[in-house]
């Protein structure tokens, strides 16, 4: 099923939308935080959005290291996690529009994460991008940066190792044609 | 009226931890503290979950409670002058942990220099002989001004 033509601009964009928010919105944990995703082609974004309840020291006052952690390990995490499966949702091989946060198949596990603490995170809104920097059969190696007002000033970066899913021999295309 | 500088310490930090925003947020307690010592626990609750499938609880509620451990350990040990600030952290998550189950972090400040403290610190749910996740920290030793 060679696609001839290119498909419309809005079927892209919704698919790519509805995976991603099945991704997203399927992690209570990542609503506590409050973490939102923002996607541009295959390249995301995410935003944590200030909140008295991630201050970690009143005095300053400062974002809870623990939360920063957990912002750059969450970013990593739907990071590799879309990495996986892009492919399959671009070639139709998972259907987009029917994909729940419970009918996702089975996501990366995180092994370990090395965080540098580089400035104190500022009462502000604060944003991360991750990048897969080895993706293997087994284990994945991905680098993840947050900063706040000034992308050249980031207050954390970490590097995240995780366990990949065992594939099944690449689930065939729903055959509908 | 008693005066245990040691004591007196530990329950300052006990109150500083509590009052902090985010261990409140995650309903944190401090169960112990002294002595370059912490150990600190949170309740098993839904909102924290990372995988809806399993109900198990996100790695990085987990390292919030480390996180909050390891800096409660440094600032109750008893050669350091003041706060705190994480310089990194490494954790090593060996299992999920058990769903409903308390999660209960124990970090140690093994060594402190005049800038530089360095910690252990793990964290277990109901089956402490085997760990959830584990952590190693170097933490910055702060002077009041």
């Amino acid at each position: 099923m060679s696609r001839k033509h290119p498909e419309p601009m809005q079927a892209v964009k919704q698919r790519r939308d509805a995976a991603l928010r099945a991704l997203v919105e399927g992690v209570p944990y990542i609503q506590f935080l409050g973490v939102s995703v923002d996607r541009r082609g295959d390249e995301l974004t995410a935003l944590l959005p200030f909140d008295d309840k991630l201050i970690g020291n009143p005095m300053l006052p400062a974002i809870h290291g623990g939360v920063t952690a957990a912002f750059l390990e969450v970013t990593a995490q739907i990071e590799v996690s879309w990495a996986m499966l892009w492919d399959d949702l671009e070639r139709g091989a998972i259907d987009a529009e029917t994909l729940t946060p419970a009918s996702l198949p089975r996501m990366p596990k995180t092994i370990d994460l090395t965080v540098d603490y580089l400035r104190s995170g500022l009462p502000r809104d604060a944003y991360a991008r991750a990048r897969v920097t080895r993706s293997g059969r087994r284990y994945a190696t991905v680098f993840v940066e947050a900063w706040q007002d000034n992308r050249e000033r980031p207050i954390a970066q970490a590097t995240v190792h995780f366990l990949m899913p065992r594939r099944e021999a690449a689930a065939a295309p729903a055959s509908n044609g | 009226m008693t005066t245990d500088p040691q004591g007196d310490k530990a329950r300052i930090a006990r109150q500083f931890i509590e009052m902090i925003p985010h261990a409140r947020a995650l309903g944190m307690t401090v169960e112990e503290i002294g002595d370059g010592l912490a150990v600190i626990s949170m309740p098993y609750n839904e909102q924290l979950v990372g995988d809806i499938k399993t109900g198990v609880i996100h790695g990085g509620a987990v390292s919030a409670l480390m996180d909050t451990c390891g800096g409660a350990a440094v600032v109750c040990h008893p050669d350091a002058p003041g706060g705190t600030a994480t310089i990194d952290l490494r954790i090593d998550y060996m299992r999920a942990a058990k769903p409903g189950d308390r999660i209960t972090a124990r970090a140690e400040c093994h060594h402190i220099t005049r800038n530089v403290a360095f910690v252990r610190a793990v964290a277990m749910d109901g089956d402490p002989e085997h760990p959830v996740a584990m952590a190693t920290g170097a933490f910055t030793v702060e002077r009041p001004r």
